[in-house]
């Protein structure tokens, strides 16, 4: 395996640049050594300088890259440092700088994949010799490659209409751009819509959620798809190809003015399990709420009477608009869009899962979301706080924080929102019915700008605080005073006893959970997610808003449990991104891809069933295998699979990898010259 | 011979996954031994047989192949793909007398830092329960020195 330079003159000139990392590689590898080793043993190889330098990534590490491009005329680099993930880009960047095409530069990782995982220092500076090794057999394989240049769609799709969705329309179409607003209820507002008041400021939610509906709705350059979902995703950034079915809403939304006739007039009650929390009913004509957005309503075919016997006709008999319209159908559509956001949202968790805490079986245990309903001045009992009966105003009230967060049975994660939403309630209780209030937490969370005030405001309205896991709630009554009342058993680790609490009501402020189908949205858009079902940023802190997929974007509780400050700030941040991106007009993409040399192709077609973007396609005249390189993704599965070794792949070809496992075995050091005591 | 054996596993990772989970490990400092060595791909689909074979011939003892789990794969189903060919060079190596041990499929996603060290930390285990592999490599024949003997002679 030997390497020609370009000029002829035998073999590459190869720079070994090693880093410290200040101490998190030297503190575990010997660096100085691992560079002296390189520049001594790999020399054969073509390493003319190796190098370890305090920080590579530091303008003075990359300067000094340039440096030996320019002075030693180096034609190769291997960066021993972090992860690729991380810093290739800056360090390709500094070869190009010096006039090296990028892509001869190579980055192997001794951080993540040495020091930071191995305890013995004899050993991890072993493993480094190696893995530097193996990037530098790797990188002589290496060839001078441009980017690919993918054109920008100025289209994007945002999935879910909730406030973070809300929020990238918004942006995005007020910048000028054309925006898919798909939602799958009938109206977009999401969970922050079923809300009466948010907290630390106890805004009315409604108040300040419409006018942004409103105003996302009209848009020009919004396109509202509610009672949509995405059915198909094809193409990658810049270029995708999205199918979204719109269920049938049988209202002619031409037609239609809103005016609410069809729900008045509808026989059918059906209780409502989305927008009610299960608390209230609607028809089975209905938009979810007086304020929705677009005002047209939809027939919920499972509980509709015409359609399951076949008379009724209600609504179409009194619209004055004739806008029902019994015979639509679901339609698909397909829409052209360079970027995608999702902002799904979450889902509650579902307190029936903790049995102990009664709910579904002690009547008067409320979930967060049926308080929230129960408090909504617009909600099925107007905003008085009254019990499961409906007309009974409780007396004392506990609030469990917690619930399915923060326990290794269920998610081991915080929620955060529940703290503040707890607090939230107590607040409004003690307003409204001046009940006694107990708060059951296990740690008060209130880490955001006026959380912690609030919580200071709460304390002195007199709510009381009880801290400890609560271990049931039960009406089996034991004394007199607790005859027709819930017992909130619970351990009070401040007092240092158990304590039986009785209350009229319990309430479960409940923890948030990934949707139920966050993985097939995952799977839909190519995204990854996380066990519990969270999608995965690119990176938690400095890309919180981005996936591993390019083009693909998130916002809102999609990748965590997120209050409304953030999930706004996040909606924004992703539409901040997807605009870079349009402006731009073009992306520059790894040019990993796949090609035939069709000298080779003996055209057996074995190749031809292997590609899922169907990039390959089959040449019947000259019996020969040709790749899309504008659909070939670049997974190198054809390449694998080629018998005749027609097919290759750029970046990861088949003599890098293979000489990548030569160098990483150490087979390379016998290239070294025989008479290796002479001083190097 | 070493006093001690230590075997060397060539691990082969996904770009999206477990490359990634590689990564997570390092930023969560979870502790893995050092006897593996990683080569990332873009997919486990992207897995040569050739590469396994390349790789035990030339003086690994044991081969990690890693990829999206089933139904998660970046590039839709690829790691189907490299599954069954998986199934396939196992039996191939059965009829060449190599443990199918010393070849091993695991799946990780980009989350499971965790589980990807210690499914590393177990198959260093059990390649060093089966001990040295010591194919009669091309290398050898070449005259080349064989890994071991190159790794001495690295100290």
């Amino acid at each position: 395996m030997t390497a020609q330079a370009p000029d002829g003159s035998g073999q590459e000139r190869i720079g070994v640049y090693v880093c410290h990392c200040g101490s998190n590689i030297a503190g575990m590898v010997d660096v100085v050594g691992v560079a002296e080793w390189a520049a001594q043993h790999l020399k054969a190889r073509g390493v003319v300088i190796a190098r370890d330098y305090k920080f590579m990534c530091s303008s003075l590490g990359q300067e000094l890259i340039q440096k030996d491009i320019q002075e030693l005329g180096l034609t190769r680099v291997v960066v021993a440092a972090c992860s690729p993930h991380l810093h290739e880009q800056t360090f390709r960047t500094a070869c190009a700088n010096a006039g090296l095409n990028p892509y001869l530069c190579e980055l192997v990782s001794i951080r993540e994949q040495v020091s930071w995982v191995h305890t013995d220092k004899t050993a991890a500076t072993e493993k480094s010799k190696a893995v530097i090794s193996g990037g530098v057999e790797r990188v002589i394989q290496h060839a001078p490659l441009e980017p690919l240049h993918v054109p920008i769609h100025p289209a994007t799709l945002v999935v879910g209409g909730g406030i973070a969705g809300i929020q990238a329309a918004l942006e995005l179409a007020e910048a000028g751009f054309p925006v898919y607003l798909v939602e799958r209820e009938p109206s977009i507002g999401g969970h922050m819509a079923q809300f009466d008041k948010t907290f630390p400021t106890l805004d009315c939610a409604a108040c300040i959620l419409t006018p942004r509906m409103v105003s996302v709705a009209a848009n020009p350059n919004v396109t509202l798809l509610t009672w949509s979902e995405v059915t198909h995703v094809e193409g990658y950034v810049g270029n995708f190809t999205v199918t979204i079915r719109k269920k049938a809403r049988y209202v002619n939304t031409d037609l239609c003015t809103g005016c609410g006739i069809c729900q008045e007039k509808c026989p059918k009650k059906v209780i409502d399990e989305i927008y009610e929390a299960g608390l209230g009913y609607r028809k089975a004509v209905y938009t979810p709420f007086p304020q929705a957005v677009p005002k047209y309503p939809v027939i919920d075919r499972p509980n509709c009477t015409y359609f399951q016997k076949g008379t009724c006709r209600a609504c179409e008999k009194f619209c004055p608009t004739n806008a029902i319209d019994f015979t639509q159908e679901d339609e698909y559509i397909t829409v052209q869009v360079g970027n995608i956001i999702l902002a799904t949202g979450f889902d509650l968790f579902d307190p029936r899962r903790i049995t102990q805490l009664g709910y579904g079986r002690l009547a008067n245990v409320f979930t967060s979301l049926e308080f929230e309903r129960l408090s909504n001045s617009a909600g099925p009992t107007n905003g008085n706080i009254v019990l499961r009966d409906g007309v009974t105003t409780p007396k004392t009230v506990g609030i469990i924080h917690c619930v399915g967060s923060r326990d290794r049975n269920y998610n081991n994660y915080c929620s955060v929102i529940c703290c503040m939403q707890g607090l939230k309630f107590a607040h409004l209780v003690k307003e409204r019915t001046g009940a006694v209030v107990y708060n059951f937490y296990i740690d008060m969370r209130t880490a955001a700008k006026a959380y912690d005030e609030f919580y200071q405001r709460v304390l002195e309205e007199g709510t009381l605080f009880v801290r400890g896991r609560v271990a049931q709630v039960t009406d089996a009554a034991r004394l007199p005073s607790e005859e027709g009342k819930l017992i909130v058993q619970v351990e009070d680790t401040l007092a240092g006893k158990q304590r039986r609490i009785p209350v009229d009501m319990v309430i479960l402020s409940a923890g948030l959970e990934p949707r139920h189908d966050a993985k097939d949205v995952a799977k839909l858009f190519g995204i990854s997610c996380s066990s519990d079902g969270w999608a995965i940023e690119k990176h938690p802190k400095l890309d919180p808003v981005a996936t591993m997929t390019e083009g693909v974007f998130i916002a809102g509780c999609i990748s965590g449990p997120k209050d409304i400050p953030a999930s706004v700030s996040q909606g924004a941040a992703a539409a901040a991104r997807v605009l870079s991106r349009i402006q731009q007009k073009e992306i520059a993409l790894e040019p990993v891809r796949a090609s035939v040399d069709e000298t080779k192709c003996s055209g057996c077609r074995i190749c031809n069933n292997l590609c899922p973007f169907n990039a390959i396609l089959f040449h019947e005249d000259r019996m020969v295998t040709e790749i899309n390189p504008a659909l070939c993704q670049g997974c190198g599965t054809c390449v694998a699979a080629c018998p005749a070794g027609a097919i290759s792949g750029t970046v990861f070809s088949n003599a890098q990898v293979l000489a990548q496992i030569e160098g990483l075995l150490l087979l390379n050091l016998e290239y070294a010259p025989s008479a290796e005591a002479a001083p190097v | 011979m070493p006093d001690a054996f230590e075997p060397v596993i060539i691990g082969f990772t996904c770009n999206w996954c477990s490359y990634r989970a590689a990564d997570l490990a390092g930023t969560a400092r979870v502790k893995y031994p050092p006897n593996v060595r990683l080569i990332r791909l873009m997919c486990s689909g992207r897995l040569d047989p050739t590469f396994v074979l390349k790789a035990l011939s030339s003086g690994a003892d044991g081969v990690l192949i890693t990829g999206c789990h089933p139904g998660e794969c970046h590039y839709i189903e690829q790691n189907y793909k490299a599954l069954r060919r998986y199934l396939l060079l196992h039996r191939v190596l059965e009829q060449m007398g190599i443990e199918p041990q010393r070849v091993k499929l695991v799946w990780a996603s980009a989350a499971e830092g965790v589980r990807l060290a210690q499914e590393i930390t177990t198959m260093i285990e059990e390649v060093r329960a089966l001990g040295p592999l010591r194919w009669p490599t091309a290398a050898q024949n070449k005259g080349r020195q064989p890994v071991m003997a190159a790794q001495e002679a690295v100290r």
